[in-house]
């Protein structure tokens, strides 16, 4: 069972990377990645909203929605559970951990409405997942995405430097990097044979 | 009104109502064989009440929490952050608007003209949210010390990098022969958040006065330092940094300082010392007579007062006391001693010195465009003479 849950972690983490290889959470990815401080600041509170929304809708799924057939419901649920989650979340670090909610609460209005943080749930309803596997999900989906920030960020660090053609300036050539980090991503895919 | 309203969506309720009916099957004939296409009436009686209940339960949720963990914010903070211009440029020290709002109000140490892009109006502002004292602070604006653009200075190679300054001067110090110089790209244009900096034809940067705030983004963008902060009302600068010797600035710059001194000389107040190869003013002692300007050889002293205004002797009030006559630079005042002095307008230079001394403050600066102030004086002049 320990050895299905770090392979799922390392999947999600690496093979199926949600920006490198699902081409998810794409916003996001763009915007905070001009600056490495941002990136980080995103990666943290992504991963840790990422496991406490997967772990809060693995339970709601588990034992409502399934014993009452609601599972045509999971978007719509999963969304408010997320949304309510963040909101308290927001309320609590503002009283709790001021400093730490004038550094990280500005992403977190952010990832509200995130695919990445939705998909996560979603996936896991539908490989009808048990709990730990649905945090290692979580929590390697979290820190893929991290990666692909802190990836990101240090290369356009170094992009503002450099001479690009005028039409390719700004987001395009980050298109075009993206597309190349994908291809190397793709290297993974025959790490783990099942 | 309200009748109507509440009828349409009765009815529309009902509308729907009918057709969700229409596809139920009754309960007792579901039993778990349910025809395709149809739902059970127990699900849709179980997803109203699971949504509904969910919905409750977050609801008090939030409730809850937003009561027990409810921060107390000073309506003075938001009220001095809705003064604030909102620009998020870090001019005060603190992070962003937000932050000095709060230090502001928080912090009775922290002053309250901080704020560089508000200048006065905001301070006192902010003075009277927080009812502190507002002081009068000298505005201050970017002044660039550099006037060797593309046409007036050389290079040393030509740079076909990134266009950048931080760039370029990695590439041994840049491509302009004077080190102290402005290198031309526009770093200082892209940096001020405010849109003040303008590149001119010949490749410097022109703050336009009206737009700087002195937030010092330029400054600390500029690689080469060209660009200082300085009091707005000390209008004329040494636009210059080089400290090369004066035959190796005149090689690289043709408006360069040459260290020569006659700045020096010509100075009334002792205002200007050499130091390094390059004449510096002391603002504290500096009256922004202009006289070091006219006097540059190279032109490398820059007065910001597009038009100065002239001297103007009321001839009512003198009554002949020649210390103007003495005091006057460039003798552009002659009468004979307790007779009317005149000024000669075209040699006056608007430096000022004589009006402060007239014992019978006889003497005024009108503004040479003001063209009312200048007839009144003119017409008395000549009603006099005649």
């Amino acid at each position: 069972m320990w050895q299905h849950v770090l392979t799922i972690f390392i999947a999600s983490a690496l093979i199926n990377n949600f920006v490198f290889s699902r081409y998810l959470g794409l916003c996001i990815f763009f915007g905070v990645t001009k600056k490495m401080e941002t990136s980080i600041g995103m990666s943290f509170t992504f991963t840790t909203v990422m496991l406490i929304s997967a772990s809060l809708n693995w339970l709601i799924y588990n034992y409502v929605m399934v014993p009452y057939h609601l599972g045509f419901l999971k978007i719509v649920i999963f969304i408010g559970v997320i949304a309510a989650f963040v909101q308290a979340a927001d309320t609590i670090m503002k009283k709790v951990a001021p400093a730490l909610y004038y550094k990280l609460g500005i992403y977190l209005a952010l990832i509200v409405t995130n695919c990445v943080i939705l998909a996560v749930p979603l996936l896991n309803a539908d490989e009808n997942y048990s709990l730990f596997e649905s945090m290692a999900m979580a929590v390697g989906s979290g820190l893929g995405f991290s990666l692909a920030l802190i990836i990101m960020a240090s290369i356009r660090e170094k992009l503002e430097l450099a001479d690009v053609p005028r039409s390719f300036q700004g987001l395009p050539i980050s298109f075009v990097l993206t597309g190349l980090i994908a291809l190397a991503f793709l290297g993974f895919s025959g790490m783990i044979t099942l | 009104m309200y009748e109507q309203l509440i009828s349409i969506l009765i009815q529309t309720l009902t509308h729907a109502l009918n057709i969700v009916a229409n596809k139920l099957v009754p309960l007792a004939e579901a039993g778990g064989s349910a025809a395709a296409g149809t739902v059970p009436a127990s699900t849709v009686y179980v997803t109203l009440i699971v949504l509904a209940g969910l919905g409750v339960v977050f609801g008090v949720a939030l409730a809850i929490v937003a009561a027990r963990f409810v921060v107390k914010v000073d309506p003075k903070v938001e009220q001095v952050r809705e003064t604030l211009p909102g620009a998020n440029c870090g001019a005060c020290g603190f992070a962003g608007c937000m932050g000095y709002a709060e230090a502001v109000v928080g912090n009775p140490d922290v002053a309250v003209h901080m704020c560089a892009p508000g200048k006065a109006a905001v301070a006192e502002k902010i003075a009277v949210i927080t009812g502190k004292k507002a002081e009068k602070v000298e505005p201050k604006i970017a002044r660039v010390f550099c006037q060797g653009g593309t046409s007036l200075s050389q290079r040393k190679f030509i740079y076909t990098g990134v266009k950048d300054c931080t760039a370029a001067v990695l590439a041994a110090g840049g491509d302009k022969s004077c080190e102290y110089g402005c290198l031309g790209y526009g770093t200082c244009m892209r940096a001020c958040p405010f849109g003040a900096i303008t590149m001119s034809g010949d490749n410097l940067p022109i703050i336009n006065p009206d737009k700087c705030t002195a937030c010092g983004k330029c400054v600390a963008a500029c690689p080469k330092q060209v660009i200082e902060l300085a009091q707005m009302s000390k209008a004329v600068v040494i636009s210059c940094h080089s400290r090369d010797k004066g035959i190796d600035v005149k090689k690289k710059c043709q408006v360069g300082c040459i260290a020569c001194g006659i700045c020096v000389r010509t100075c009334p107040v002792d205002a200007i010392k050499l130091e390094n190869n390059l004449a510096r003013i002391d603002h504290g002692k500096c009256i922004v007579c202009g006289l070091c300007v006219k006097k540059c050889p190279t032109s490398a002293i820059y007065d910001y007062i597009p038009v100065r205004s002239k001297a103007f002797i009321d001839p009512a009030k003198c009554v002949g006391i020649d210390v103007c006559e003495k005091v006057c630079p460039v003798n552009a005042i002659s009468g004979a001693v307790r007779e009317v002095h005149r000024v000669d307008q075209s040699k006056c230079i608007g430096c000022g010195m004589c009006a402060p001394r007239c014992p019978k403050k006889a003497i005024d600066m009108v503004q040479a465009s003001s063209g009312a102030g200048r007839q009144k004086h003119v017409k008395a002049q000549e009603s006099v003479r005649a």
